[in-house]
């Protein structure tokens, strides 16, 4: 006990300590002010620009007309609209109401096929490109530098123009149809995959790859004999993963031609079809939700299966 | 030194472990029907979907000559088109930014009510997780839809629906992230007689503040790639400008749109890992 206090601090020291701490405090201080202000314009500065304070004119219940932003405006709009998409259900009738709600039925089921046949072969293209290209994409992989920032590139620019700007570009050249819509998915999901399987690449054991190579694998053989049977359960994940993402992105990109659902939903749309659009909500959500949870129990079964 | 098998000897291993030589033959005939059944699937779509070769040929060939148009690329002379085309980024950014940020702000306090750790009430917390999981549910661009028919075209909509659907994406990765933090902070804030509430300000505030910020970091990084297609429905932004130029076939510009949007899609995942490992990064050190 004596041995802490034995030299206790001068009251220089302590008067140091205060004032080096209240620095402290003040500049970091200033920095939350300062990080908060920067904040403040930016927001501000966007939010004028996305046009959240724009005026404009609504009708009242009364008929006259007032002068309220935007935002205020649409509130009630919004409310109505999702009020309309609401189909009249009840009790008595609720066979006959359920086959006006969903009176495309047999249209929609048929795209609904589409949608994940447009998802199914857009995987099966995008893993054979992201697969292939995966390994010259790979820092430990790669037979040299030049092919590896190239593949890279390309990988990279594969995944960040979006879907839906491929479709555009397709749809021109290949026609209105699913099969723009298969080229433009495959495309996103090679680039995508592609990264996830290099990276994969990156963290597996050189030992198997070693031992190919010295007793006289070339470059292919080390890959497949070395890298594959390590990697294949992460790309298996990887894959059915991509497949419930690519599900949900071909219900969508109907919307520009490209096939699957997203044409109903563009028509109910321009047609102000309002319960169609929440039919085909529904029927989009119940069908990612039974891919995801099936593909979830594949999953499971397959790695278990692997690591066995 | 080199050591040879004889034929013998491998007759030998063979007999002896016939596993290591050859699956057995319902392995291999599941394994057979699995992937008869994929390519069957997958000719039938090539049917379908009328993939014939002539018409792959004449594909490629419109592709080829849209590709010509990429180089070189188109350059903006009238200072009009510029400020269009720089209005149209300048959209899509504060579209990214606002909605991650009204996302954000929404999505806070509600992971708290989807925090096992703070959110005793199962029933509740398992409520406000499956509205969460509702609200993934919609697509972006649905969502955009819905909007523009309350707000208009323009980018008012597209805020609101990359900041509805960020709700959802944050509140549930918030929500995992306070899960994860350490209790030990807690249970000594409570020792030393601190309530529920200060134990969250002052011990898992500290803990989870950087992990929240580089998540909604990320988010933004992917709603500005989100954030370019919300145009194509008119939802605001950079997409309206490309499809608007691919619909009239000005293939060049539409290339010179696309390359922005990449060299813009670059810059700001090459600022945001310096902000993360910047300020993140020195806020993690000193927690």
């Amino acid at each position: 006990m004596t041995a802490a206090f034995a030299d206790p601090p001068t009251s220089s020291a302590i008067a140091d300590f205060e004032r080096a701490f209240a620095a402290h405090r003040n500049r970091a201080r200033l920095r939350i002010a300062l990080v908060a202000m920067v904040f403040v314009t930016l927001f501000l500065m966007t939010a004028d620009f996305a046009n959240f304070f724009k005026v404009t004119q609504v009708t009242a219940a009364d008929g006259s007309r007032a002068e309220r932003w935007i935002l205020l405006a649409g509130l009630p709009r919004l409310g109505e609209y999702l009020a309309k998409t609401i189909p009249a259900l009840s009790w008595g009738t609720l066979g006959s109401d359920l086959a006006t709600w969903f009176w495309r039925w047999k249209i929609w089921t048929w795209l609904l096929l589409e949608t994940v046949l447009i998802a199914f072969m857009a995987t099966v293209l995008g893993v054979a490109g992201g697969f292939l290209l995966s390994f010259p994409a790979s820092r430990n992989l790669s037979p040299n530098r030049w092919v590896l920032t190239i593949t890279r590139r390309c990988l990279e620019i594969a995944r960040t123009v979006p879907e839906l700007v491929f479709a555009l570009i397709f749809v021109f050249c290949f026609g209105v149809g699913p099969m723009a819509g298969v080229l433009a998915i495959a495309l996103h999901t090679c680039g995508s995959l592609g990264k996830l399987y290099s990276e994969a690449n990156e963290n597996l054991d050189m030992r198997p790859l070693e031992g190919v190579k010295s007793s006289g694998g070339s470059w292919a053989d080390q890959i497949r004999y070395g890298a594959v049977p390590q990697v294949l359960p992460n790309i298996i994940s990887y894959t059915l993963l991509r497949f419930e993402i690519n599900v949900r992105s071909s219900s969508i990109i109907g919307y520009v031609g490209a096939g699957g659902l997203g044409q109903e939903l563009r028509t109910a749309v321009s047609l102000q079809e309002y319960t169609d659009l929440s039919a085909l909500f529904i029927i989009i959500f119940v069908s990612v939700f039974v891919i995801d949870w099936g593909s979830e129990k594949l999953r499971h079964r397959l790695i278990g299966l692997e690591r066995t | 030194m080199q050591t040879t098998i004889s034929p013998i000897e491998i007759a030998d291993w063979r007999q002896r472990m016939p596993q290591a030589f050859r699956q057995p033959l319902a392995v291999r005939l599941r394994r057979w029907a699995l992937f008869a059944c994929f390519a069957a699937l997958f000719a039938w779509c090539l049917y379908d979907f009328g993939f014939s070769p002539e018409r792959i040929v004449n594909g490629l060939a419109r592709l080829g000559r849209v590709l010509s148009f990429m180089l070189p690329p188109h350059v903006w002379t009238e200072w009009d088109e510029i400020a269009a085309i720089l209005e149209g980024l300048g959209e899509t950014l504060s579209m990214a930014f606002l909605g991650t940020v009204l996302g954000a702000i929404a999505a806070f306090p509600q992971s708290f009510l989807g925090a096992k750790t703070i959110n005793r009430l199962a029933l509740l917390r398992f409520g406000v997780r499956r509205g969460f999981d509702i609200i993934r549910a919609f697509e972006t661009l649905i969502l955009a839809l819905v909007f523009i028919r309350a707000f208009g075209l323009g980018p008012l909509a597209g805020v609101m629906a990359i900041a509805v659907s960020e709700v959802g994406v944050l509140a549930k990765l918030y929500a995992e992230a306070i899960e994860n933090i350490s209790n030990k902070p807690v249970e000594g804030v409570v020792a030393s007689g601190g309530s529920r509430l200060q134990a969250i300000r002052f011990a898992m505030m500290p803990q989870v503040m950087p992990v929240l910020l580089s998540i909604t970091l990320y988010n933004f990084e992917s709603n500005v790639r989100s954030g370019t297609i919300l145009g194509i429905v008119g939802a605001g932004g950079i997409g309206f400008l490309l499809s608007d130029r691919i619909g009239a076939y000005r293939w060049d510009e539409a290339w010179s749109i696309i390359l922005l949007i990449i060299v813009m899609v670059y810059v700001i995942d090459a600022l945001s890992a310096v902000i993360r490992t910047r300020f993140i990064g020195t806020m993690g050190t000193t927690r």
